[in-house]
């Protein structure tokens, strides 16, 4: 289990593939990259603010919780936080299991408490200034059905 | 007692951090006292709907007591993933 909360930009598919090279007894691999979207083409950059501390121990609580509501041989989180550009990876998911169900679930689980429990909050640059993302009412609503 | 803030309450306040001195017993009353304190407060916690508040790095509610408690945390909804 790894949780990594980084500045440095990241290869999805390198990560993709030595998190599935070190998981051994897993008969799946389910993972999900989070990518910086371009808002009508006219987003210069995203800034990440996270809070240090609270963001290791929140995703790595989220983790924990995953990996005893599902069957995981391994899992792994990675949030990027500072300057990213449209098409950057912002984060991704990979968990691995016997099965899949039980992998595309912890996946999906560990998304949505991702977006509205892990303390980050993202401001998105534009030739018209800057703006807080606002959370959406979705996002929160997604974590009834945990 | 290490007050921080994050996002567009940082930018309201103007600081990300601040160590104050206080007897404030819940974070409401921690809130109205910052906001006693100057405007700038008073417009970053205009509506604590909008706000969420962490004591030690958990989250909690505006009700929660500040006995024993190191560090408070203000921010707006998380927007994480």
């Amino acid at each position: 289990m790894a949780v990594r909360i980084q500045e440095a930009a990241f290869g999805a598919g390198a990560e993709l593939d030595r998190f599935t090279a070190d998981a051994p007894g897993a008969g799946a691999v389910v993972s999900f990259t989070g990518v910086v979207r371009d808002v009508d083409g006219g987003l210069r950059h995203m800034l990440i603010e996270h809070y240090p501390g609270m963001t290791e121990r929140a995703i790595t609580a989220l983790v924990s919780e995953a990996k005893a509501r599902w069957n995981l041989t391994d899992a792994l989180v990675i949030h990027r936080f500072g300057q990213l550009a449209p098409g950057d990876p912002i984060m991704m998911v990979a968990t691995a299991s016997a099965h899949r169900a039980d992998a595309f679930a912890a996946a999906d689980f560990l998304m949505d408490y991702l977006k509205s429990r892990a303390p980050f909050w993202k401001k998105e640059v534009t030739a018209d200034g800057a703006d807080w993302v606002a959370a959406k009412d979705a996002d929160e609503d997604a974590l009834s059905r945990w | 007692m290490d007050i921080l803030y994050f996002a567009w309450v940082r930018e309201r306040i103007g600081l990300p951090r601040e160590t104050i001195q206080t007897e404030a017993a819940t974070v409401a009353d921690l809130v109205a006292e910052l906001c006693a304190r100057e405007d700038r407060y008073a417009a970053a916690f205009a509506d604590v709907t909008a706000l969420r508040v962490a004591l030690d790095q958990e989250l909690t509610g505006f009700d929660a007591p500040l006995a024993g408690v190191r560090e408070v945390a203000f921010f707006p909804p998380m927007t994480g993933g």
